[in-house]
């Protein structure tokens, strides 16, 4: 089927399968393979992309489901020469070691911190109402979904913070 | 001109602490970080090469028996049954191809066919829909079910360990259970393949290219010169990684047979089926002390298991024989043969699941004892390895406890059950950490140029271990160079065999070959500037031997390459060589759930020279994380019909998530370990992980009394040992 899709600020026509995830339409068919795919069953979030600015498992979507949506993938966030600025602090912090889980890592980042912005609560919320207090185990809640076997969990948690403008002195108690 | 050492001797020059540019052991971000964290970075499945097409595989239904007819696939390109196809994976440095031909099945889930389509949705949904014929066998699965093997060279006894259990004031006899365990990397196997002419192009995610192309010639039948094996980059190993397996076979032979590209990625669920589990293990641990908990007896009796004809069995025992001191000591190590995917190297193999069991019983010996645990392990820390008496090239043990003890606020421990906040006891354990180390023959190449830049060769994988970084800095010391002038090219088989990533043996041994490559680079620029060696100094691009300073531009004529050659030698004969460590935990357990919180950890480590201290940490972090996998909630369900893997997926097999994993804390120990080569530096890759799951259970007992023998220990095993 014919399918246009509205990615990283460019538009794509795309002559795909019916069943193509839109983690495959862009691994297989854009050449984008920064998105990774880690189980294709929506289990560990290596394929997280940003639609419509909010963070999503391209593996449990299909690209045609997709077609009227802003996308973001880890491409449309910076560049090895213009690193977004969590993309430096993972740089930094060394937030990742094989690397595979981290695009996924970093859009889920970019798109938890809009939620907390927004006023969102999670499981480790000291209250409903916020703010939040960007402590270890609110962003740890938060990116949860996220799995990395080389478990730079750690340094994830510190860039994200760092990245947030996270003041240590309102960490709340683990 | 190549430079060759074999490591025979000890080298107490601390050379590298003596060169000018000050670089190594930086934390220095990872060279190739840039291209990771934007998603440049191109893995196994991510060539695009023109006309390629998709291939999925075909898993057996039954767990043994024979495939007597596979049918048609509507919609496919072909479907590939091919006698060269592998049952399972190859071992880490294995020089041959596993057994192979798809008609006979030996576990469930072993690739038969491969179906390959124009499409990645038209092939996966005729592999879904193929039907099969087979003649079932009836096979047994469960480990205790059979009689085992006892290999006798893995038996071992000194002195009458029976004796000493009976004459000794304080004992433990106890027998633990762990689960198969699976390595998980997050990028699945894949392969793409492509022929030209009789030469064929394998881009893999592989961990140790070098025996990986011996394995791929002698499966496809061809010769090692006409293969070559790309892994520029590998989403993580574990162990999966470090022999072909089924994928890269069969998208050889699909490449071969229909004259075009083929990719074949596994799913998530085929890396449980067809990647190398962790065996179970049933371990009994007996320990004799006397009053003052020093130990007269040793015994460490295990069960593993793999497949009929597999010659790999967990090496649980590897450390225990060195570890601690004990005149009557006893080594069983029976292997059962059952139809269970097949057993392999997962991070650590042995000491993982070994040193973790030993140390839950030394637990309780001091507890038996009435002395505290780190000091149990004080007691009997041995001046020589017991029974060869061969010296220890370094022991770090003594000072990772008493560090770690220090650092962690070990003092502040309660007895069992005594500290309670709300609903959660809260309780501290320890283990020691200890991992053998091991050189592997390495080499690689390097290249200097007039104008100041070094590119470093060789087939050297980075797994995401760092390999890129520290060779650059590696080189970078040695010739007096900024860490960015130096480039560093990995995973391409045309580049010259390294050790590959495996065994905490990558850093080191690749790590030497560069060395050597660097140090004779150094004395060709000696010649020019008519000096020794040791009496050149290398900064910032100039050259200075005494009072004379010259850029390297005006000594090199073009450029100078050379190549490092490192084998391991005598010391590893002469001298008992470990890495050592501590593991410090925190934990909460709450007494109506049975959850376990991990609220603090941290490990203490001494691994010779840290080539870069932040890669390094990052090492430790992931080994402790891996600890706190096995301690809490990884575990393999394998149903005792057929043996197939339950918990085939990340749903159903938890590796720890960021939730499950605190703020980590490592601390290194300085160290020079004279007799592991002139780098003087150990592996890291797998310490982490040795005793860490040990430091979760000993805490889970210090918080709540419970003591969970039967790993992971998961709520319902908490809950019913609370009152």
């Amino acid at each position: 089927m014919q399918i246009t899709l509205h990615l990283n600020g460019a538009t794509h026509d795309l002559d795909v399968d019916a069943r193509t995830t839109l983690l495959d339409a862009l691994r297989h068919h854009l050449g984008l393979t920064g998105t990774k795919k880690g189980c294709d069953h929506g289990q560990c979030g290596a394929c997280t992309v940003l639609i419509d600015g909010r963070r999503v498992n391209s593996c449990l979507t299909l690209a045609c489901m997709a077609e009227d949506a802003q996308i973001t993938t880890i491409e449309g966030l910076g560049s090895p020469d213009r690193l977004s600025p969590l993309q430096q602090q993972f740089l930094d912090h060394d937030g990742f070691q094989c690397g595979y889980c981290t695009p996924g890592q970093i859009c889920s980042a970019t798109g938890m911190l809009e939620e907390i912005a927004a006023g969102w609560p999670s499981h480790a919320s000291a209250s409903l109402e916020g703010p939040f207090a960007l402590s270890h185990a609110e962003i740890a809640e938060r990116m949860s979904g996220n799995l990395c076997r080389c478990a730079a969990y750690t340094h994830i948690v510190a860039a994200i913070r760092q990245a947030a403008g996270a003041d240590d002195r309102h960490e709340d108690a683990a | 001109m190549t430079r060759h050492l074999r490591v025979d001797g000890p080298n107490h020059d601390d050379r590298l602490d003596h060169m000018a540019q000050g670089v190594l052991g930086q934390p220095l971000n990872r060279l190739e970080g840039p291209l990771k964290v934007t998603g440049r970075a191109t893995y196994a499945a991510e060539a695009r090469p023109r006309n390629m097409a998709y291939g999925v595989l075909v898993q057996a239904e039954i767990p043994a028996g024979k495939v007597l007819e596979i049918g048609d696939a509507p919609g496919a390109l072909a479907v590939i049954q091919d006698k060269r196809m592998i049952h399972y994976a190859a071992q880490g440095q294995a020089e041959k191809a596993p057994p192979s031909g798809p008609e006979r099945v030996e576990y469930m889930g072993q690739a038969i066919a491969l179906v390959v389509a124009e499409t990645f949705e038209a092939a996966r949904h005729a592999a879904q829909n193929i039907a099969i014929r087979y003649a079932p066998e009836t096979v047994p699965v469960i480990p205790e079910s059979v009689t085992p093997e006892l290999p006798p060279k893995k038996q071992s006894a000194t002195g009458d360990l029976d004796q000493a259990m009976r004459d000794a004031a304080v004992t433990v006899d106890q027998v633990w259970h762990t689960p198969s365990q699976m390595s998980a990397a997050m990028e699945p196997h894949a392969a793409i393949a492509e022929w030209d002419g009789g030469h064929v192009t394998v881009r893999a995610g592989l961990q140790m290219l070098s025996s990986n192309r011996k394995q791929m010639a002698d499966a496809l039948g061809i010769r090692e010169s006409k293969v070559r094996l790309l892994a520029p980059y590998v989403g993580g190993g574990f162990g999966s990684k470090l022999g072909i397996n089924a994928e890269a076979v069969a998208a050889a032979i699909a490449a071969r047979e229909l004259n075009r590209p083929v990719m074949v990625a596994m799913t998530r669920q085929q890396v449980f089926d067809l990647a190398h589990r962790r065996s179970e293990t049933r371990q009994r641990v007996r320990l004799a002390c006397d009053a003052n908990g020093v130990l007269s007896g040793i015994g460490h009796d295990v069960l593993v298991s793999n497949l009929p004809g597999s010659e790999f069995s967990e090496p649980v025992t590897q450390a225990t024989p060195f570890t601690y001191q004990a005149a009557h000591r006893q080594i069983v190590h029976a292997v059962s043969r059952i139809h269970r995917g097949c057993a392999g190297s997962v991070r650590a193999p042995g000491e993982a699941v070994g040193v973790t069991v030993f140390e839950c019983a030394m637990d309780e010996l001091a507890e038996a004892a009435g002395i505290d645990p780190v000091e149990l392990r004080l007691r009997n820390i041995p001046d020589a390895e017991p029974v060869t008496d061969r010296p220890f090239s370094s022991h770090k043990l003594a000072e990772a406890l008493r560090d770690g003890a220090e650092r962690f606020g070990w003092s502040a421990r309660k007895p069992s059950g005594q500290r309670i906040e709300g609903e959660w006891f809260i309780g501290m354990g320890m283990a020691a950490a200890v991992r053998v180390n091991m050189l592997v023959e390495s080499r690689a190449r390097v290249t200097l140029h007039q104008d100041g830049r070094a590119i470093v060769e060789t087939d050297m994988t980075d797994i995401g271990t760092g390999t890129y970084t520290i060779l650059g800095q590696l080189a970078a010391e040695m010739l007096g160079l900024p860490a960015d002038r130096v480039e560093v090219r990995l995973g391409d088989t045309d580049f010259p065999p390294a050790a590959g990533s495996g065994g905490s043996f990558g850093a080191a041994s690749s790590g030497n070959s560069v060395y050597l490559a660097c140090e004779e680079i150094r004395s060709q620029i000696a010649r020019t500037m008519r000096c020794d060696e040791t009496d050149l100094t290398l900064h910032d691009g100039m050259a200075r031997a005494g009072n004379v300073s010259r850029p390297l531009s005006e000594l090199i004529d073009g450029q100078i390459t050379a190549e490092g050659h490192l084998q391991p030698g005598k010391t590893e004969k002469t001298h008992r060589q470990a890495t050592w460590g501590s593991h410090w935990a925190e934990v909460a357990v709450n007494r109506w759930t049975g959850e376990v919180r991990v609220r603090r950890m941290m490990g203490v480590f001494a691994c010779g020279r840290v080539l870069n201290e932040k890669t390094a940490r990052s090492q430790c972090l992931g080994g402790m994380s891996f600890g706190i996998g096995i301690a809490l909630t990884e575990a393999m369900e394998h149903d005792p019909r057929d043996g197939h893997v339950v918990s085939r997926d990340l749903a159903e097999y938890h590796i720890p998530c960021h939730a499950d994993v605190p703020e980590l804390e490592v601390h290194f120990l300085p160290e020079r370990d004279a007799y592991v080569g002139p780098l003087q530096a150990k592996g890291l890759g797998e310490l982490g992980i040795c005793g860490a799951g040990a430091a979760v259970l000993n805490a889970i007992h210090n918080a709540c009394g419970v003591r969970v023998r039967q790993l992971p220990a998961t709520p319902d095993k908490i809950i019913a040992g609370l009152d």
